[in-house]
């Protein structure tokens, strides 16, 4: 084994070789500074597989128990570095299975490379085993994709593939690589991509666009800013801070830009959207300017778009054109990142406090609280509240950890309650909405950051949709928390068919396994919670564990999730029960 | 569902495979239908030209355009109303050839359309018409009593009366 890697590393010096297909995907990864993959194989991929074995000491494959698993990982990975996560599966089925992740990578704007194996070409069309039409399927999910044929066009097609993938607003890409493709040899060469002709990844920054904005600023009595991952994808964080500070205006965050701002910073006014804030939510009706910044105004965040925001003037910082006026029509569009343009616009707003209008934010607090936040987090009932266990989990780790949550009410009640101080903390499928998402991506979380702790909070529904990935952690030992609030329902829907359908529980109550059991067949520690009092203890020690570590909390089954904007009601109609 | 109009959708793309997918899955994703779509060649060697047309409101047809450029192999996308282009559609019509020897007025109909006969064999005779739809769609009409054995008509092409400038946009990429 050692030989053959030296003997890798060696012929690297050289600039063109003669190798496969197959050993030149592993030596792209490796140009692009790959060092950890997520996948499975299978027929259509043994040939990279093979290369895989010999370049080992180079290039980690975490074997994940299902491709989904696979995507998901690369997804949390990408998520927490901020650097191109990797998945590669086989075709066919293997290929298929990929599908959901991406989906969630392109609607969420997650950094994503995925190879498939393919049959070989001469087999294309003819319905062989294992072929599938993975392009065509993903098509609509990728950013890009492309089916590779022959040898010679891996370089420049990975290349392109990692360029697409990272740069302007990222996305996932798929190559489909066919078999014989794999096994013929060519001359290698590679040269990185940092240009596409028919691609403009950042946008330029218009100086009149920025003028005005600068001017809407400048003039406006109750200016509002929502926040969204586009500072946190542009690493736009230090920028983003010093112009709220040095304007003073409030800033509300959606669910993907959670992180990116101090839990705790003074103009953090919390979150818009269908479970955000009521502050946030209701001032979106009455602030004068709205400055929305990386974020895309989906219909989670805006509620019904006749009524949003309409008395304000709308700024858009955006990098990607297709976004401007899909949703909201915006008085004053700057392109291109946020890093540049907060950098830019800088110089150009006054200092400015607005302290009475910030005010009204907390006043809505108050009341929020009141009505809300106070029987969630420090209640008088039996139960135990969803809330509650983030209160817990807050306390013990000082909002250093990297908070990975699934979808349904335990994402909302993570997001609206975690407390973070550290960006690229907050993991969630946001646009698509995916269960079965957290425990993978926080395994892949946890490698990407392996010094910071990773905590899971997942649903009893979401987590039986990936609960093989209990394999990967067994396998890896990656140290990853898991924390399951178990209600005994799929609660959101619940919740919907509560208030919504007359309480017709149509298929949403649960019969679960015995989660502990289930844990412990994989070797790893875990403890149930059922009572109030067991709570901080079992907490801290699911974080003194240095492994990892499986904590089920039965919390009360029919909670629900306020406030809350009902589908087709404007923010303004915001719910407090 | 107001304002809905006819719009030609022009993309200048790479030549490659799987971006008619691309291209037209944009469309299904809205659930637009396609009224017709030619692919060719463009003014620009190794640049692709698609003309799409599409009913759709004004928004919808700025959104499909943003949505079309932000393809990777995508250069540019405009959409355009009729009053901005000048277009032509193609159609071929099969006739079988007693009616040309039996019916008099067939031969009438070929003059007074401006059709071409593009060949002539014992049992059948192609006629080519090149026009507006409407144009078409009255030959198609007028041959109709006539036994047409087949017909078929293209899909719009057509160019902008407004200078489209992709030629200095790829030399500035």
């Amino acid at each position: 084994m050692k030989a053959q890697t030296q003997t890798a590393n060696l012929t690297i010096e050289k600039k063109t070789q003669h190798i496969s297909g197959a050993e030149a995907v592993i030596r792209c990864l490796l140009a692009e500074g790959v060092d950890l993959i997520y996948g499975y194989p299978g027929g259509a991929i043994m040939p990279i597989y093979d290369e895989l074995y010999k370049y080992q000491d180079q290039l980690r494959h975490v074997l994940t128990r299902h491709e989904q698993g696979a995507t998901h990982s690369a997804q949390g990975f990408a998520r927490v570095t901020g650097k191109v996560g990797v998945a590669m599966a086989t075709s066919g089925p293997g290929a298929t299975n990929l599908v959901t992740g991406i989906a969630d990578a392109q609607i969420d704007s997650t950094p994503m490379v995925c190879i498939t194996g393919q049959v070989g070409k001469h087999l294309l069309g003819s319905d062989a085993f294992q072929e599938t039409d993975i392009v065509g399927i993903s098509t609509p999910v990728t950013k890009w994709n492309y089916q590779i044929t022959e040898a010679s066009e891996i370089p420049e097609v990975l290349a392109k593939a990692f360029y697409i993938a990272r740069s302007g607003r990222p996305g996932p890409v798929l190559i489909d690589i066919t078999k014989n493709a794999q096994f013929d040899t060519f001359d290698f060469e590679y040269e990185k991509c940092t240009s596409i002709r028919s691609y403009k990844a950042v946008p330029d920054i218009d100086k009149g666009q920025l003028l005005e904005a600068a001017k809407l600023i400048n003039a406006a009595k109750k200016p509002m800013i929502v926040f969204g991952q586009g500072v946190i994808l542009g690493e736009a964080e230090e920028e983003f801070k010093a112009f709220i500070e040095k304007t003073g205006i409030p800033s509300a965050w959606t669910i993907l830009g959670l992180s990116a701002l101090d839990s705790k910073h003074p103009l953090n006014v919390g979150m818009v959207g269908m479970h955000g804030n009521y502050g946030p939510n209701k001032l979106t009706n009455e602030c004068d300017v709205l400055i929305a910044v990386g974020m895309r105004f989906d219909d989670r965040v805006t509620g019904n778009l006749a009524t949003y925001a309409k008395q304000a003037k709308v700024i858009h910082f955006e990098i990607d054109p297709a976004e401007v006026d899909k949703n909201v029509k915006t008085d004053v569009a700057v392109l291109g990142n946020a890093k540049e343009t907060l950098a830019k616009i800088l110089p150009l707003v006054n200092e400015n406090s607005h302290k009475e209008w910030l005010q009204e934010y907390r006043s809505h607090d108050t009341i929020e609280f009141e009505k809300v936040i106070k029987d969630e987090l420090y209640p008088t009932k039996e139960g135990i509240t969803m809330g509650e266990v983030m209160k817990e989990i807050n306390s013990k780790t000082g909002g250093k950890a990297v908070i990975v949550s699934d979808v349904g009410q335990h994402q909302m009640m993570a997001c609206r309650y975690a407390e973070f101080t550290q960006t690229k903390s907050n993991i969630t499928s946001g646009g698509l909405g995916t269960m079965g998402f957290a425990l993978p991506a926080a395994i892949g979380a946890k490698m990407g950051a392996p010094d910071r702790e990773v905590i899971a909070i997942i649903g009893d529904g979401g987590y039986q949709m990936t609960i093989q990935e209990l394999g990967t952690i067994l396998q890896t030992k990656a140290a990853v928390k898991i924390v399951v609030l178990n209600n005994e329902f799929l609660g959101m829907v619940r919740q919907w068919q509560q208030l919504f359908f007359d309480k017709r529980y149509a298929s949403t109550e649960m019969v679960n396994p015995d989660f502990i059991t289930i844990a412990k067949g994989y070797h790893i520690n875990a403890k149930r919670v059922t009572k109030r009092e067991e709570l901080a203890s079992a907490v801290e020690e699911m974080l003194s564990t240095e492994g990892s570590y499986f904590l089920e909390v039965c919390v009360e089954k029919e909670n629900n999730v306020f406030p809350m904007i009902p589908t087709g009601a404007s923010v303004s109609d915001v719910r407090l029960s | 569902m107001a304002n809905q109009k006819s719009y030609t959708i022009s993309v200048y793309t790479e030549n490659n495979v799987g971006l008619l997918n691309r291209v037209s899955s944009i469309f299904l994703k809205r659930h637009i239908n396609i009224e017709s779509l030619t692919t060719s060649q463009s003014e620009i060697e190794n640049v692709n030209r698609f003309v799409i047309v599409a009913t759709m409101d004004d928004s919808q047809a700025r959104k499909i355009v943003g949505q079309l450029e932000k393809q990777i192999e995508v250069i540019k996308a405009y959409a355009h109303t009729d009053e901005e282009t000048i277009y032509q559609e193609s159609a071929l019509f099969k006739v079988a050839s007693d009616s040309l020897f039996d019916e008099r007025q067939i031969q009438n109909i070929i003059k007074d359309s401006h059709a071409n006969i593009v060949t002539v064999s014992r049992e059948f005779f192609v006629i080519e018409k090149t026009g507006r739809r409407h144009e078409t769609e009255k030959l198609y009409q007028d041959l109709k009593p006539y036994r047409l054995l087949q017909f078929v008509r293209s899909g719009r092409i057509s160019v902008t009366k407004e200078p489209m400038n992709i030629s200095e946009m790829l030399t500035a990429f």
